[in-house]
């Protein structure tokens, strides 16, 4: 929903908000998640505003809530109704007024330091006995810089500033954050400076109603936290569609030429397109894949990206579609292609009839209303689109991947005969138990899969590692190589044995990249080896059709199972 | 402004907020007449109804308006002041 993307109007959504979660609640296939806010000030609207963004993103949250400033008892001392509501998330919604004691002037160094330290601990033995409790992700807030400076400019250097104080107490925070799994920090204290501080800490919120920030500023704290969560769950847009005239340059390069296009250091609109290209290659050390999308014919179009003072060109690209076909019609060309969900990609184009018509034509494809160029970063960047949270190895090397892919299509058409290719691919696989360097992309790839995804579990990290403690699950992971290049983690299977001798297959995922490759034959010989070797006589399939997944639904008719049963929903059961 | 000028704006703000077409807010109207309007929602609709008239309510304010009437009073002084 355009309304709840970057820019957004906060009154229309503060006015508005029962209107817009009645017309998002009609959305089919949303993913429940129970979350659970701790709050050290009012949190009513937080929650709100953070049931609409996630919505919106296909997440419908159930909350808890503690009571009025609670967080840290219902941590520590525990609380019977949190305790049953099992949460999947921890939100820790605490800000500085939730530090109690600040330095003062009269404090000696050491003083001080005990302070610091007595204000991290009680945060750490929250979050212990939270991980101690639940199989859940922590959120907590760091903190935003105070309202006031005692001490002036010198309130940030002096160790008994404020300011200062809660810089350092921050810092704590990251260090326990960077190395902790399933723990992120919500940045307020930069959402906070991008909102102005003033604003943010009018007085009046707290005093009327104990909100520690404006109620204005709400949805954008919100916003912030959904995209923590989306992205947690694999919600995270995986790849760029841009166009080139006036998105990538100044100018139109048909019309106006190469040399006559505005880009380069020599003049500040050209700088500003500079900067932008700079900022798009950023993302590819991310793994976001980029690809362009221009009403061009196609030479020009290459020529302006070998515009030697640009800094994208052409083979940064998986995909150039430069042509004159409409522009939502490139796009399911290029979400098929490499065999991505259009709701994997940003569409950016300075074009406001373009964008409508993508958005209006494109399910699910995310499309900035981006305006003048010096913001384009902005409004990009503020949208959260590919907030990081579990960043992979592979993920560098994702655009090579990509590539490579290209590669094994054109090679594939040099054979008449699908199995000489295969042949021809070399193909190597690793196929075993879950390794712990795995589990990360094993948990990324159980949130990220839709296509070939036999019954649509995700698993969270927590939830992963998990399952590799339980004795009683068979957890196979495989990983393909081929002439063209390592495709790393790509398939993950989870059995689990009930009753000694059946195992139940509660997960089989493979990455679309490695369609058509017979590798889900070798994972089946590979589980039915496992199995074997466990004693388990029988094995039980399951298929719940989604609107995504159903390239598999006779997977295991394929595989020689027999279907059982079939209920309503079509929800199938094998043996 | 004209008083029931003041009293059409803020009825569609009621409407929006509490999401409910049938609002017709009077005078004499009072958080207990409309089933939602809690104390929490009443920070929303203070923010809402600022937004609406461009104006800002001062903390006295908040807590002393008994029902719409007097809150429509401090509208009308507040817009007169601009």
């Amino acid at each position: 929903m355009k309304e709840l993307e970057y820019p957004f109007d906060v009154n229309y959504i503060i006015k508005n908000k029962r209107k817009i979660r009645k017309e998002l609640l009609l959305k089919p296939g949303l993913l429940e998640k129970r979350i659970a806010i701790l709050g050290g000030s009012t949190t009513s609207e937080i929650k709100n505003m953070l049931e609409l963004f996630l919505l919106n993103y296909g997440i419908k949250p159930t909350f808890y809530e503690s009571e009025y400033n609670k967080f840290y008892e219902d941590a520590i001392f525990g609380n019977e109704e949190l305790d049953q509501f099992s949460p999947d998330i921890l939100y820790i919604h605490t800000t500085n007024r939730n530090i109690i004691q600040y330095p003062t002037m009269y404090d000696d160094e050491k003083t001080v330091e005990e302070k610091l330290n007595f204000e991290y601990e009680k945060f750490k033995k929250i979050w212990d006995k939270l991980f101690s409790k639940f199989n859940a992700t922590i959120i907590q807030n760091n903190f935003e810089y105070p309202y006031y400076r005692l001490l002036g400019n010198k309130d940030a250097v002096d160790i008994h500033g404020k300011t200062n104080f809660v810089t350092r107490l921050n810092q704590k925070f990251y260090n326990y954050a960077n190395s902790t799994k399933n723990f992120f920090i919500n940045d307020i204290n930069y959402i906070s400076s991008s909102y102005g501080l003033d604003k943010w800490a009018n007085q009046f919120y707290w005093h009327m109603y104990k909100y520690a920030m404006e109620v204005p500023a709400i949805p954008y704290l919100s916003f912030n936290l959904a995209n923590i969560i989306k992205s947690i769950y694999g919600k995270n847009k995986k790849a760029f569609v841009l166009d080139l005239d006036n998105t990538l340059w100044g100018g139109i390069v048909g019309d106006d030429g190469v040399e006559n296009l505005n880009i380069g250091p020599e003049v500040p609109s050209g700088q500003v397109y500079t900067e932008f290209q700079n900022y798009l290659k950023e993302y590819k050390s991310l793994g976001v894949i980029l690809n362009i999308n221009s009403k061009n014919e196609y030479e020009n179009a290459i020529a302006g990206l070998n515009h030697p003072a640009g800094t994208l060109k052409p083979e940064d690209f998986i995909i150039i579609k430069a042509n004159w076909n409409p522009k939502n019609l490139n796009i399911k060309d290029i979400a098929e292609e490499l065999n991505l969900g259009a709701d994997s990609f940003v569409f950016v184009d300075d074009n406001p009839a373009e964008r409508q018509i993508c958005r209006d034509y494109v399910e699910g494809l995310s499309t900035p209303e981006i305006d003048v160029p010096e913001n384009y970063i902005k409004i990009i960047d503020h949208n959260g689109y590919f907030e990081v949270t579990n960043f992979s190895k592979e993920d560098l090397k994702k655009s090579e991947m990509y590539k490579d892919n290209a590669k094994r299509s054109q090679m594939m058409a040099t054979f008449d005969n699908y199995e000489d290719y295969l042949h021809s691919l070399k193909m190597k696989a690793e196929i075993a138990s879950f390794k712990p360097i795995y589990l990360e992309r094993i948990s990324q790839l159980t949130n990220k899969s839709n296509q070939f995804n036999l019954t649509t579990k995700r698993y969270s990290l927590a939830d992963i590692e998990e399952v590799n403690k339980d004795e009683n699950y068979i957890k196979l992971y495989g990983k393909l190589e081929d002439i063209f290049g390592d495709n790393g983690v790509i398939s993950v299977v989870i059995g689990n044995i009930k009753k000694k001798e059946e195992l139940h297959i509660d997960l089989w995922i493979m990455s679309c990249r490695v369609l058509k490759r017979n590798m889900e034959f070798a994972m089946m010989d590979q589980l039915v080896k496992k199995a074997k070797e466990r004693n388990i006589k029988t094995i039980y399939g399951y298929y719940y059709p989604t609107l995504k997944n159903k390239m598999v639904s006779n997977f295991y008719d394929l595989q020689g199972f027999t279907e059982i049963s079939c209920d309503e929903q079509g929800n199938k059961t094998y043996k | 402004m004209k008083r029931e000028e003041v009293f059409e704006r803020l009825n569609n703000v009621f409407r929006d907020i509490f999401d409910d077409e049938t609002i017709v807010v009077k005078e004499e109207t009072t958080s207990k007449d409309i089933e939602d309007w809690d104390s929490l929602e009443h920070i929303n609709l203070v923010v809402a109804i600022e937004q609406e008239f461009g104006i800002k309510f001062n903390m006295n304010e908040v807590t002393s308006m008994k029902n719409v009437g007097e809150m429509v009073d401090i509208i009308l002084t507040r817009v007169e002041e601009k």
